[in-house]
């Protein structure tokens, strides 16, 4: 039987289809246009971005809220520059994803032709792994291989990049084989011998606490953590890519620890005997200035990658493997052991209610975030998933916002990358229609990549957004008024251009506004009915709030400023 | 600081000399001297990374994290054979002439050509033989060097 023969750009849809991809997001362009002829007979959806940058956050989002991969599509040249944002916010938050792009024909490439960027070369510091394709027939491998690496071992962005006659070129549809990888092989099961290590410091710990992060979401391990918290009574921290790891609200959750996490958190971290670091990095967000970070702390570190582990912080106990099988591993490891835990657990409890998140929203003032969000979570009746930009308004949703399930809280964590929020929420609504997806942003962040709510608008998704709109860049503000004494250099945005209603009607979309206390309930009530739109929020907030607790970058964290009051003894 | 050998196998595909160079310095980390070249395997390469880390442990788990790269063995200067090649284009007139012959040949130097007015020399050995000679060299004028950077392998099984 002869081979059915097809053209490379067949041979990438076809690939896609036999990877069970289903959605894509989008910008066609010369280079990549033979792609686009296949793919519109193909069933697979595509979604038409109105930037790259903007199509590359969607299949993050998508990503993110499903923990498979996100595909985006692009074309040379801008095409594939425009994505290297997302590329490395990706990289960044381990989000698995695979970008196709367009490249000149092999015969121009290096001639500088029309469109021409080294794509291969531009994104190989924020790929996992990239390929150029120089014959259609690795097409269909390729991208089998492309898929594997981004969603396995530590998940990542990968890139293709496929020249145009390569697109036109004809060759036989083979069906992926084996592949062939003898450089990456992630290593998954933990080594048994440091798992009972770690058991071993655990059993002696006075004062344990799980410190947790994006890993266990990525491992789907919530189960295996809730169960291991909870038979042995280990306080938790989520980090901020790992909130909804472990539910907010439980006893032993203690939520979000670092520069702008809660008392609670950061202190117990600084008061522990033991960490019990999964899934997690000891980001500088965290840990502020690593030689003052839990001093008095044994460090227990499992990461699917081993580099993660003693690049900040020497581990006593260092494990390779994925989440959920280092964590059943330490359960059976523990097996029915009782640890003494009750006063450390106790003190906790004490100190979160003697050290609470605390805002003041007057009856008359300006509204403040959070504040906003606590009466928006008590109106939105079933779970949402939420999506933030970059800023105080991220750092307000994850504080006030209780999580309770993983892949409900999207954000740019490593790379803060603002102009996140829209985006991701398309990209998460598309793969859930059903779910009530908020994204939660600031009108800094929301006027980088606004022109995508017309991608909502066109492309059926509606998404809600609320823009707190304080018309400044906030935290920026915020810094500047605690270390730049308060010379406001090019921070402030106005608040009422553009107008956010007229923008809103202009693009599809209804706009509602916000400005005083008494409009909440109605507002947020009027978003909620409405499906058949996306619907835009402008929430008019008090410029001058600032995110609190507080630790300065390179401080310690055993003085964390807690309010306006405590900044004059800085 | 004192020396570190890495020896790289990695998979002989494009890009990845890139790869594994720009890895290195956006760590902010120094190479004293790469270099690749085929191995007895078809399709791999080995790569010779010499470095004065301290952080080597560091860079070592940031390349194996390298789709390419395949294997990482960093060499125990005591138990390495280590090599390296140089090619270098001295003048020389009639006065010089047979000083800077002598020299070479009492430093094992070959002669691989020699011109009216210069003579090029091949020399193989450690990093420090090479350096000598291209000290005894200067003198006489040193128009062109090149060295193939240092290679090495484990003197046990």
């Amino acid at each position: 039987m002869t081979k059915e023969q097809l053209t490379g750009a067949e041979l990438v849809i076809r690939g896609l289809e036999y990877l069970n991809v289903s959605t894509v997001f989008g910008v066609p362009g010369g280079a990549i246009l033979p792609a686009y002829d296949p793919l519109y007979d193909s069933p697979i959806r595509h979604i038409l971005a109105r930037h790259e940058q903007g199509a590359g956050h969607m299949a993050e989002g998508y990503a993110q809220a499903t923990g498979e991969l996100g595909v985006v599509i692009a074309t040379s040249g801008p095409g594939a520059t425009n994505l290297i944002t997302p590329l490395a916010n990706a990289l960044m938050d381990s989000t698995p994803l695979l970008a196709i792009t367009g490249q000149v024909a092999s015969t121009a490439i290096g001639n500088d032709a029309f469109q021409e960027a080294y794509t291969v070369g531009l994104s190989m510091a924020a790929t996992k792994h990239n390929y150029l394709i120089t014959d259609a027939s690795e097409i269909p491998q390729v991208l089998k291989e492309a898929k594997f690496i981004a969603t396995t071992g530590r998940p990542g962005p990968v890139l293709v990049d496929i020249p145009k006659d390569i697109l036109n070129q004809i060759a036989a549809w083979v069906e992926p084989g084996d592949l062939d990888l003898p450089g990456y092989k992630p290593t998954t099961e933990p080594n048994p011998k440091m798992v009972q290590q770690a058991s071993a410091l655990i059993k002696k710990s006075k004062k344990p606490i799980l410190y947790v992060g994006g890993g266990i979401i990525h491992s789907k391990a919530n189960n295996e953590l809730f169960e291991l918290a909870t038979k042995f009574s280990i306080p938790v921290v989520t980090t901020l890519m790992g909130r909804g790891a472990f539910p907010d609200g439980h006893e032993l959750c203690l939520e979000m620890p670092g520069m702008h996490g809660n008392y609670t958190a950061t202190t117990s971290i600084q008061n522990a005997d033991l960490l019990i670091a999964i899934g997690v990095r000891f980001d500088d967000r965290v840990t502020a200035n690593p030689s003052f970070f839990a001093q008095n702390a044994k460090v227990i570190h499992a990461d699917i990658d081993p580099a993660e582990i003693g690049k900040v912080r020497d581990a006593q106990v260092p494990i390779v493997g994925d989440a959920k099988s280092v964590i059943k591993g330490l359960i059976e490891a523990l097996g029915d052991e009782k640890l003494e835990t009750e006063n450390w657990v106790s003190e906790l409890k004490d100190m979160k209610t003697e050290f609470p998140l605390s805002y003041k929203q007057e009856e008359k003032g300006p509204l403040k975030v959070p504040y906003v969000l606590e009466e928006l979570q008590k109106l939105t009746k079933e779970e949402a998933i939420v999506v933030a930009g970059v800023g105080q308004h991220q750092m307000w949703v994850s504080q006030h916002w209780n999580f309770t399930e993983p892949n409900t809280w999207l954000n740019s964590g490593g790379l803060g990358t603002m102009g996140y929020a829209l985006p991701a929420a398309i990209g998460a609504k598309t793969a859930y229609p059903e779910k009530l997806v908020l994204a939660l942003d600031g009108d800094g962040c929301f006027q980088m990549t606004c022109q995508e709510l017309i991608t909502a608008s066109t492309e059926n998704i509606p998404i809600k957004i609320v823009v707190f709109n304080n018309g400044n860049h906030g935290m920026v503000r915020q810094w500047q008024k605690i270390f730049y004494n308060s010379k406001f250099s090019a921070s402030e945005l106005t608040h009422d251009t553009p107008d956010y209603l007229k923008l809103a009607e202009s693009m599809g979309a209804v706009g509602l506004r916000m400005m005083e206390k008494s409009d909440i309930e109605k507002v947020f009530n009027k978003m909620l009915e409405i499906n058949d739109r996306p619907v835009l929020v402008d929430c008019v907030v008090d410029p001058d709030d600032m995110v609190f607790p507080m630790v300065p970058a390179g401080g310690s964290n055993d003085q964390i400023i807690m309010n306006e009051e405590d900044l004059k003894n800085l | 600081m004192s020396e570190r050998i890495l020896s790289i196998l990695v998979e002989d595909k494009p890009g990845v000399l890139a790869r594994v160079s720009s890895t290195i310095s956006r760590r902010g980390f120094n190479i004293n001297s790469l270099s690749v070249g085929p191995t007895n395997i078809e399709g791999r390469s080995k790569m010779t990374i010499v470095t004065e880390l301290d952080a080597v442990e560091q860079v070592k788990k940031q390349l194996n994290k390298l789709v390419n790269v395949i294997k990482i063995v960093e060499l125990d200067p005591n138990m390495t054979i280590e090599t390296e090649v140089l090619l270098l284009k001295v003048s020389i007139n009639k006065d010089s002439q047979t000083s800077v012959i002598e020299k070479a040949s009492l430093s094992n130097a070959t002669s691989v050509d020699v011109g009216q007015d210069f003579a090029i020399f091949e020399l193989t050995g450690s990093s420090k033989d090479l350096d000598k000679f291209e000290s005894l060299m200067k003198p006489f004028g040193i128009i062109e060097m090149v060295r193939g950077g240092r290679i090495a392998i484990q003197s046990n099984l």
